[in-house]
């Protein structure tokens, strides 16, 4: 009774960091937009201009289709909005712990941000379009090619952090907000700690559907695939789960491989450097989006379905490998 | 499996700029057949010429595309010069010949440009889109127009080449020299872009000989022809222009759309070095034979006969034949046949054996105009029939047609009667 009544506590304190993890992705996701407009010499959108999309659509009516098959239509997009945000409720925001932190791990993240993307593909399926179709069968294919090495790089920092005895609990995200990974290894480490870290910098777009890598929404091929049918408030939804994947993305890797916090740099600690950590945890998270995602989808094309199959399950879990047996030479070696 | 599905690339798709209509039978991604229909755009600019004066129709057939409009142009004061005998002073030619290459810059760039966006490069397709610009002001400058350039007329041009153009066009010349170059390295060495354009929609050399390909979609599968060299018009004659092919500068001809990009890239570089050609040996003298329209509108009035005009614009041969009869002021028939209706039979060909992905890639990569192909087109894609109609039974259609949309609106009911 009383674990259930923490519970509630916990989901309770979630809310206000929910409202701005929202609020945050959006904001990101009009910087990010403003960025790539900057780097393509153009003006760009105002900084408000996804959070005026939002509104705009909540107030447009649903339209099913004919075809649609309407429950798992209409559910999707609730659903896929609904696992991407319990995804902060797991990850540690600078000094501050997750909120629910002790019920789950790392290896819930990833299942959350696959679960997000199944949902999705579901909605797509739903909505009796071939083109939504086709578009959901990317993101199918696309998912089995990069979920191998993300698991490698999660499993892998999971048991270093487990075999350096870094405080908490195995799998949990806390140990490595606490102390920096990259000072916890050696040299061989280091460079296995690299391959990791772009081997989920290169996962990153294939999880967004951003970048080379937006082949399930490819606008130019098959017209935005998954949402081709979605309209007024699913849209909507849709839209703010874009933003929130992409911010959760940008908050794993930051809680995962730039655990630099103002406290430790500067040797204090207390409550109100905590709050600043707080600030400082969503600038760093700021950056990391900026780089790794904003920068990517500018950088370049499309590629084909085959062709970012083949990359993830050659290169990129090669990669990722690599990584694995290089920090496993240093971690046993020691 | 070998279920498989039909999916419509157009008439209406972000990757395409005009209607055109591709259906694709998927098996899985890859492309087993294609049909391609065309027929959305079709808009009677030739039966328009019919109730048109020859001066009159030179500004229709500048509204028959928006980015080849002065080849049109030309070929069609060409083709009426032919038939009426007119004499274009050399100054005349090369200002003709000049407006043509800047046309060729623009298109190409635009091409380039928008075959970027079809691959989801945005960054390269906004670059090309602003580089293009240079050359619209340029356009501007000498004409007034961004689009509709409104310069050719029998017997010349109206627009000369003041000293402040030519100013400009020097600058253009090296503006592009400079900042083209590093766009074309973006793309071209761009592993992605590779990726996605290398062995795409090949058309062989072979093929495009069979299904008589023309312009950069000919050059890109090797074939050695370009009608500025091989019948040259205007002022081409002086500056020798080589056709340019993939195999002169990368040792082979693959037929993909990388080639077909590469093409179109080296005859910007190509016609950059004849805009310069044309400002270092512009002949003095008048630019127009007959100023006075009244006068050529006289010596019209009395031409008889059919003329011919071919030239090479951007997209491929451009033809067009005018017939005009003694003593009546309209042109009496007027047939264009603009690249794209000979380069669109290829299309299937280029689909075979690629991915849904490649679609939009390959139906752009011919540079199609569909306004400019679709000249008189009946379909009737519900009962896969095809006929002939006769002008009075079209005019009787049209009318017919207008009057039942008149009729339809009051019984629209939002939300309702979509059942087909």
């Amino acid at each position: 009774m009383i674990s259930v009544f923490i519970l509630f506590l916990k989901i309770f304190a979630g809310m206000p960091l929910l409202a701005l993890v929202v609020l945050l992705a959006l904001l990101f996701e009009g910087a990010d937009r403003i960025v790539n407009a900057k780097m393509q010499r153009r003006y760009g959108p105002p900084l408000l201009q996804p959070v005026y999309d939002i509104l705009k659509l909540m107030g447009k009516e649903n339209i099913v289709p004919r075809r649609a098959s309407r429950f798992f239509f209409m559910t999707a997009p609730w659903l896929t909005l609904v696992t991407t945000l319990m995804i902060f409720l797991y990850i540690p925001t600078g000094s501050f712990p997750p909120v629910l932190g002790t019920e789950g791990d790392m290896v819930l993240i990833v299942y959350l941000l696959a679960m997000s993307g199944l949902l999705m593909a579901v909605g797509g399926f739903a909505s009796g379009n071939p083109l939504a179709s086709i578009g959901a069968g990317r993101e199918i294919t696309l998912m089995m090619s990069y979920e191998f090495p993300l698991a490698i790089v999660v499993c892998t920092m999971a048991w270093v952090a487990h075999r350096l005895g870094l405080p908490g609990e195995p799998f949990s995200l806390e140990p490595f907000a606490a102390v920096s990974v990259w000072k916890a290894v050696g040299k061989t480490g280091v460079m296995g700690l690299i391959c990791l870290f772009l081997s989920l910098v290169l996962v990153v777009p294939g999880e967004l559907g951003k970048g080379p890598m937006d082949i399930p929404e490819a606008k130019t091929e098959i017209l935005d695939g998954l949402i081709i049918e979605y309209s007024g408030v699913n849209l909507a939804l849709f839209k703010l789960t874009f933003a929130l994947r992409s911010f959760a993305m940008a908050t794993f890797m930051t809680a995962l491989f730039v655990p630099v916090s103002l406290g430790s740099l500067l040797g204090v600690s207390g409550f109100i450097v905590a709050i600043f950590d707080f600030i400082f945890f969503w600038a760093k998270v700021l950056v990391v989006q900026m780089i790794f995602v904003t920068l990517m989808r500018t950088m370049f094309g499309r590629l084909k379905i085959w062709q970012a199959s083949q990359f993830y399950i050659m290169k990129v879990a090669g990669l990722s490998i690599a990584g694995m047996i290089l920090l496993s030479i240093d971690v046993i070696a020691r | 499996m070998s279920t498989t599905y039909t999916i419509p690339v157009g008439p209406v798709h972000v990757g395409l700029k005009e209607p055109i209509t591709a259906w694709l039978e998927l098996e899985g991604e890859r492309i087993v057949n294609a049909r391609v229909r065309p027929g959305a755009i079709h808009r009677g600019i030739e039966f328009m010429a019919r109730e048109r004066n020859p001066i009159q129709v030179i500004y229709l057939s500048e509204r028959i595309c928006g980015i080849c409009s002065f080849s049109h142009v030309i070929c069609f004061i060409r083709a009426v010069e032919d038939l009426a005998q007119m004499n274009v002073p050399v100054r005349g030619q090369y200002i003709r010949s000049l407006v043509l290459e800047l046309e060729r810059v623009h298109s190409h760039l635009l091409w380039s440009g928008v075959a970027c966006y079809t691959i989801g490069f945005d960054s390269a397709f906004h670059l090309g889109m602003q580089m293009r610009e240079r050359v619209m002001d340029v356009l501007e400058l000498l004409s007034g127009n961004r689009v509709n350039y409104g310069v050719a007329t029998f017997g010349g041009v109206r627009w000369d080449v003041t000293p402040e153009l030519e100013k400009a066009l020097r600058g253009m010349v090296r503006y592009y020299r400079q900042e083209f170059t590093p766009f074309r390295e973006i793309v071209m060495e761009d592993p992605v872009a590779q990726a996605r354009m290398r062995n795409v929609g090949v058309l062989t050399r072979d093929e495009a000989v069979r299904y008589s390909a023309v312009g950069p979609t000919a050059r890109a599968s090797g074939l050695r022809i370009d009608l500025r060299k091989s019948s040259p018009y205007e002022a081409y004659a002086d500056f020798d222009v080589e056709p340019v092919v993939p195999q002169d500068y990368f040792g082979e001809a693959h037929g993909d759309v990388l080639d077909r990009f590469a093409v179109r890239v080296l005859e910007v570089y190509q016609s950059l070095d004849i805009i310069e050609k044309i400002l270092d040996g512009l002949p003095e003298g008048p630019f127009v034979e007959e100023a006075n329209l009244n006068k050529v509108m006289a010596s019209l009035k009395k031409a008889d006969g059919t003329g011919w005009g071919i030239i090479e614009a951007p997209r491929g041969d451009d033809t067009h034949i005018v017939s005009l009869k003694g003593g009546v002021d309209n042109v009496l028939w007027w047939k264009v046949r603009a690249p794209t209706y000979a380069n669109a039979v290829s299309w299937p060909i280029m689909f075979r054996g690629n991915e849904l992905a490649d679609a939009p890639l390959i139906i752009n990569s011919i540079d199609p105009c569909i306004s400019c192909m679709e000249r008189m087109l009946v379909t009737d894609e519900r009962e896969y029939r095809s006929e002939v109609v006769t002008r009075s039974e079209l005019v009787k259609r049209s009318r017919q047609k207008t009057f039942e949309l008149g009729s339809l609106k009051s019984k629209y009911v939002p939300g309702g009667g979509a059942e087909q």
